[in-house]
């Protein structure tokens, strides 16, 4: 076997692993033996590599788009090159400020109750010695994970409708008046935020539960031992344990915090919230496809997932310098 | 995790153990109630779904709302169309996943750590929705069912997954064996990887089904045609956009039994669109717990 196929399998890396088998002639005749021998590889390889060339590689090439002032006629290639004329008219546009403010308030409210929710779920279920109950909410929680984004959004309306819901059939039994909660924009985070806690928890409680049950034994007859409570166990022993697991998934969750889903937020929009609901995903939506207004729209997609890619980096970064968990 | 009960537990540890089941059942509660209460609305009769009279079990128990559904055409053919796309698309995302993650997870395999990159920058950038569509546009793919099928071909996370099964599971031995056998790559895929994966491919295929059954965003913005809507954007029509062709009311001569019927019409739709789902969840769920622990090994 070639020295190179020894190397670490991470693709960390990668981007060494190029390099180090360049030296000899050797080696070279060597790898052109090895891609010939597995020539089969590489035809399966094809199909794949040519969906994520077209798919996905081509939209990025395309999102120059945001540089020109696209005509449909001389397509993208063929545009006119106006440089950031379209980033300008949306940093100036009035809008710029509310999606931002909206976006951000949306996705940090998101983050502050959706991260810790799933880490308290699985620390309550991990003390629990029922396996039957313990299995069993671990069953209901993670049922709601499987309806899609319109039956829950549907649901939603359904629960808080000042006629339908239940919601207020409990409020008026209080002798309080019919609220009509979709309505309301100081409500829509708050809305938006709960039930996708309601609906994510139990699914992402599974990572904790399993990074739990893999804490070495050891520890708890240690701290049994030492006379330490339930309480003493659960932060010397359990929250240690699943640190590695909760700070991948945080960086993961700020790398995504300008990228409020498009999915259920344009759902859930009616004109008496858009004040509060208008993200910049809706907005690039209903600017570039409904109102045909290719490259503006682009543009504002554009510096989103520039900020997006920042973000996810920077994050990455310092959470290398201050622990051992990283993504790369 | 047996913890042995040998030394007595504290009047502390009592309270904190009670505080957690107490917690535990009031998630357990707010979790499944919801769940309960548009069940039991869909088997109630219009009257008592308007006038909030069902609070647990069916109220007046009727059919009426089914009979709905099933004598209305546009959800008959959105019921359709979402299988089409279900069993076709996951077919296809299998495939290409296979094709890709198994000479990912083989050493021999040279250029592996390129693809990889060329895979990982996917998932931190994308071109943006503008982009995608006007990719689509220009395959002239919009409008027809490809466009449900080929944007979402394959799924980076998926393949990731099963490139870390693979690795982890066919033992290197084997392919040197077989190699030596004169077996070829395709066949030793074919004849000896795939029939040890099956628990992988369950995976595969249950993830990437339940996204295509419960997608709507590539119908959204891909497809104009009525007929080939899937069930999630006549939902949509339904639910929330509340667009409800009165022909499809099918004894409501009434005005008002309409309004009632158009109601219970909507929990019984909810449950008709949830239930292929959740009813072999129970059965299923290991391996979507094993999908999501694969995943984050490597994450």
């Amino acid at each position: 076997m070639p020295s190179s196929t020894g190397l670490i399998e991470r693709e960390k890396t990668a981007a060494h692993a190029t390099d180090t088998g360049s030296g000899s002639l050797l080696l070279l005749r060597d790898r052109g033996k090895r891609i010939k021998r597995h020539w089969q590889l590489y035809l399966l390889v094809l199909l794949p590599l040519a969906y994520l060339v077209i798919f996905k590689y081509v939209p990025m090439y395309g999102a120059q788009i945001a540089f020109r002032d696209f005509s449909p006629v001389r397509g993208i290639t063929g545009s006119e090159w106006v440089g950031l004329t379209n980033f300008n008219t949306f940093f100036k546009s009035p809008n710029f400020w509310m999606l931002i403010k909206n976006t951000l308030i949306i996705s940090t409210y998101s983050l502050l109750i959706g991260f810790p929710a799933p880490i308290i779920l699985a620390l309550a279920l991990n003390e629990v010695r029922s396996m039957r109950f313990k299995r069993f909410v671990q069953m209901v929680t993670f049922a709601p994970y499987f309806i899609s984004t319109i039956v829950m959004v549907s649901m939603i309306i359904l629960f808080l409708s000042p006629r339908l819901g239940f919601i207020d059939h409990i409020l008026s039994a209080f002798g309080v008046e019919a609220v009509n909660f979709m309505g309301v924009p100081s409500y829509f985070s708050s809305i938006f935020v709960w039930s996708n806690v309601w609906q994510g928890i139990g699914y992402g409680a599974v990572i904790y539960l399993a990074a739990l049950s893999g804490i070495n034994t050891d520890l708890y007859e240690a701290a049994r031992v030492d006379g330490a409570s339930r309480i003493q166990k659960v932060w010397h022993i359990d929250i240690p344990g699943i640190m590695p697991a909760a700070t991948i998934l945080l960086i993961l969750n700020v790398g995504q915090i300008m990228n409020v889903g498009f999915e259920k937020i344009y759902l859930m929009q009616n004109p008496l919230n858009t004040s509060t609901s208008e993200v910049i995903s809706t907005y690039v939506y209903k600017i570039g496809l409904l109102g045909a207004n290719f490259s503006f729209s682009a543009a504002v997609d554009l510096f989103n997932s520039v900020i997006n890619l920042i973000l996810l980096l920077s994050v990455n970064y310092f959470a290398r310098r201050v622990s051992d968990s990283s993504l790369w | 995790m047996a913890r042995t009960n040998a030394i007595r537990e504290s009047f502390g540890d009592k309270l904190f153990l009670t505080i957690v089941y107490i917690f535990l059942s009031i998630i357990l509660l707010a979790v499944l109630y919801p769940l309960i209460y548009i069940l039991s609305s869909s088997f109630s009769s219009p009257q008592a779904v308007i006038s909030g009279k069902v609070w647990l079990l069916p109220v007046d128990f009727s059919l009426a709302g089914y009979k709905a559904i099933f004598s209305n055409p546009q959800i008959m053919t959105g019921y359709g169309n979402s299988l089409f796309y279900t069993v076709c698309g996951v077919l296809i995302n299998v495939c290409l996943t296979v094709m890709l993650a198994y000479p990912l997870s083989k050493s021999t395999f040279y250029g592996r750590h390129l693809i990889m990159v060329i895979l990982i920058i996917t998932m931190m950038f994308s071109g943006g929705l503008i982009p995608y569509y006007l990719t689509v546009k220009s395959l002239g793919i919009l409008n027809t069912r490809w466009a449900m099928l080929l944007p979402g071909a394959m799924a980076v996370w998926q393949v990731i997954i099963a490139r870390t099964f693979f690795q982890s599971s066919i033992p290197k031995e084997l392919g040197e064996a077989a190699e030596l056998d004169g077996c070829t790559d395709i066949g030793f895929l074919w004849r000896v990887v795939l029939p040890l994966s099956k628990p992988i491919l369950a995976v595969l295929v249950l993830m990437y089904a339940v996204g295509h059954w419960n997608a709507y965003f590539d119908a959204l913005i891909f497809l104009k045609t009525q007929g080939l809507f899937p069930l999630q954007i006549v939902l949509r029509n339904i639910l929330i956009l509340n667009s409800i062709d009165s022909s499809m009311m099918v004894d409501a001569n009434k005005m008002a039994a309409m309004q009632g019927l158009r109601d219970l019409l909507k929990f019984s739709l909810i449950v008709v669109a949830t239930v292929p789902v959740l009813a072999i969840y129970p059965f299923v769920q290991k391996y979507f717990v094993q999908g999501i622990l694969i995943g984050s090994l490597k994450g």
